[in-house]
């Protein structure tokens, strides 16, 4: 590596670094802003405070609770006025768009997730959307067995949201456990890889590696110069060797560590949906607490029917805004990965650690959730 | 190799997600109850105050679900009785945020006991739920100037005052006034000031919560 190259190196692990950073701080905001729910207990958050009134944010803040707002009155006109129901549904998805950018409905879960894990925004968006319309499916079980069935009390069905709540939350944990270890054993073997020189490396190491091709239709070098990003070749258990052929730029395939340390792809493994489902299940298994009152204001109504759809289009509005900030978190690993793809060494690094960061993040959005020090969104009972 | 151009677009490309995220965080808080508040300041006959008193209104929906599954013995009706183990369970979770009143008695925050004299009581005809409640000082305090705010800091509760009769002294000496502050709107040299204040620092009172919260000031002579 010449000088000017090891410069180089240095500025791009500095924009990573940044943009690292920028992100953390951003998945941070969040837990500060959740932070607010215990009043004047743990630390002070300074965003902790109201949103301002003007601008944007403003607009969408006010919005979003006239629109939870109108949906009393339009349920209740839509007992007498069939095509109220219509108003109502229109309300519910702006009002799940606007509502998924708070706290809780997973998104700093679901974005950590997806950098640690190196989803592409395709799985991303699935996740989100799972997601959202889990959350829906138990808030309307919840409601609908509860309180339509056993005529359970408010109380009664807080209590049951907290169980939920609990379980939700030490699946995240859990999640996060798993990630650390993968990505943790990928971040120490390129460290490792990086104190040893690259060609004794490659020798070195080389043998030990599987070099069948497996089931894969990799041997054509040029197959896979077409596919960009789309890491569909993912979804395979493959080996190691395979980098020549499914790599995104080729001309660098070197700098990702040509044999020395495990291939980021397989490292990454998102392991089929079983692993998805597990981050599906843990994020939105938690449902929403203004779904609830929601069923809870329409079921009183007679109108239970109308509650469970105004449910699911909010869930639809919900996914689009958390499958939003979960591209912009692949776009960022993506960008991350690009810049550290034309380098050898520190870049390399700097993404596992990225993914070994992310992957703690998600340890400890379970864990402080778990604990109480942090609240996603109170349950409907205070 | 990236060229430099490309490192700078990427950069942006960065910087803007990031923002992107930032501003969607912003908009966090969102309530899901709404109350309509009425409060008073109680004195005792020596002047002394010897608490709050509050009347909390909440909206159709959040009344609902809260009524939900409750005994009653006539259909939409719910007697005080029927209605006194959801009071207390009000009051006693609300201790746990502070009972959402933050006093100021000559300037020094006051200290509240458990609430006493709770009830709830429904409207059939609004479906509204009101909870009423005295909130009362540790000990009873002489002061002069009395400031007090209904809110929640994490905006999961929505308090307004009621259009009339928000703010009321119960047996206050002669001369003494009150006045209702009304929640502020954010001005762009708040945001600025506050966009300065680093993370971590306390920030200066009466600045910000407190600018959005519902105020109720008393002035005796």
């Amino acid at each position: 590596m010449s000088l000017t190259k090891t410069a180089e190196g240095r500025v791009v692990v500095a924009l990573v670094l940044v943009a690292a950073a920028m992100w953390l701080a951003a998945g941070h905001l969040d837990v500060a802003l959740a932070q607010a729910a215990n009043p004047f207990g743990g630390p002070k958050a300074p965003a902790a405070a109201p949103p301002p009134s003007d601008g944007l944010i403003g607009w969408m803040f006010a919005k979003q609770a006239e629109f939870y707002r109108d949906m009393s009155r339009v349920i209740r006109s839509a007992k007498t006025d069939g095509s109220a129901v219509w108003t109502l549904l229109g309300i519910s998805f702006i009002y799940g768009i606007f509502h998924a950018a708070g706290p809780g409905h997973g998104k700093a879960v679901i974005s950590s997730y997806l950098v640690a894990n190196e989803e592409t925004w395709r799985r991303g968006v699935i996740l989100s959307f799972a997601s959202a319309l889990l959350q829906a499916i138990v808030a309307v079980a919840i409601v609908g067995i509860a309180a339509a069935l056993l005529n359970a009390t408010a109380g009664q069905m807080c209590s049951a949201e907290r169980v939920i709540e609990l379980v939700s939350y030490a699946l995240i944990a859990l999640v996060g456990v798993r990630l650390i270890w993968v990505k943790g054993k990928g971040f120490i073997s390129t460290a490792r890889g990086m104190s040893r020189p690259l060609h004794a490396v490659g020798a070195a190491v080389t043998p030990p590696h599987d070099h069948k091709h497996h089931d894969h239709k990799h041997d054509d070098p040029g197959h896979d110069h077409h596919r960009g990003h789309d890491h569909a070749h993912h979804d395979h258990a493959h080996g190691h060797g395979h980098h020549h052929h499914h790599h995104d730029h080729d001309e660098h395939a070197s700098a990702w560590g040509h044999a020395h340390g495990p291939e980021p792809e397989e490292l990454a493994g998102p392991g089929g949906w079983q692993r998805g489902l597990s981050a599906i299940v843990a994020v939105g298994l938690r449902p929403c607490s203004g779904a609830i009152i929601v069923l809870v204001f329409a079921l009183a109504q007679g109108l239970f029917w109308a509650g469970v759809a105004a449910t699911f289009v909010m869930g639809l509005g919900t996914a689009i805004t958390v499958a939003l900030i979960a591209t912009l978190a692949v776009a960022f690993r993506s960008a991350a990965k690009q810049l550290a793809g034309s380098r050898s060494g520190y870049g390399m690094l700097m993404l596992r650690g990225i993914e070994v960061g992310a992957a703690v993040l998600v340890l400890a959005f379970g864990v402080l959730l778990l604990s109480g020090y942090l609240a996603a969104e109170r349950g409907a009972c205070f | 190799m990236v060229p430099g151009i490309m490192k700078q677009i990427l950069a942006t490309i960065l910087a803007a997600g990031a923002g992107l995220v930032l501003a969607a965080s912003a908009a966090s808080a969102h309530p899901h109850v709404w109350v309509v508040a009425k409060s008073s300041v109680v004195y005792a006959p020596d002047g002394s105050i010897v608490g709050v008193r509050h009347s909390w209104a909440f909206d159709d929906m959040y009344s609902t679900f809260a009524t939900q599954g409750l005994e009653q013995k006539t259909k939409g009706e719910f007697t005080r009785e029927e209605l006194q183990p959801l009071a207390q369970v009000n009051v006693e979770s609300l201790k746990e945020y502070d009972f959402f009143t933050f006093a100021k008695l000559d300037g020094k925050k006051a200290v509240f006991a458990e609430p006493t004299d709770y009830s709830l009581e429904f409207s059939s005809k609004e479906s509204v739920l009101t909870l009423h409640f005295m909130l009362p000082l540790k000990a009873p305090v002489k002061a002069k100037a009395v400031s007090f705010e209904v809110f929640d800091p994490s905006y999961f509760v929505d308090f307004q005052f009621a259009e009339k009769d928000a703010a009321a002294l119960v047996g206050a000496p002669a001369g003494c006034e009150v006045n209702l502050g009304k929640p502020q709107e954010m001005t762009r040299e708040m945001a600025r000031q506050l966009a300065e204040i680093p993370p971590g620092q306390q920030i200066p009172e009466n600045s910000y919560g407190a600018a959005f919260a519902n105020k109720i000031q008393v002035k005796c002579p």
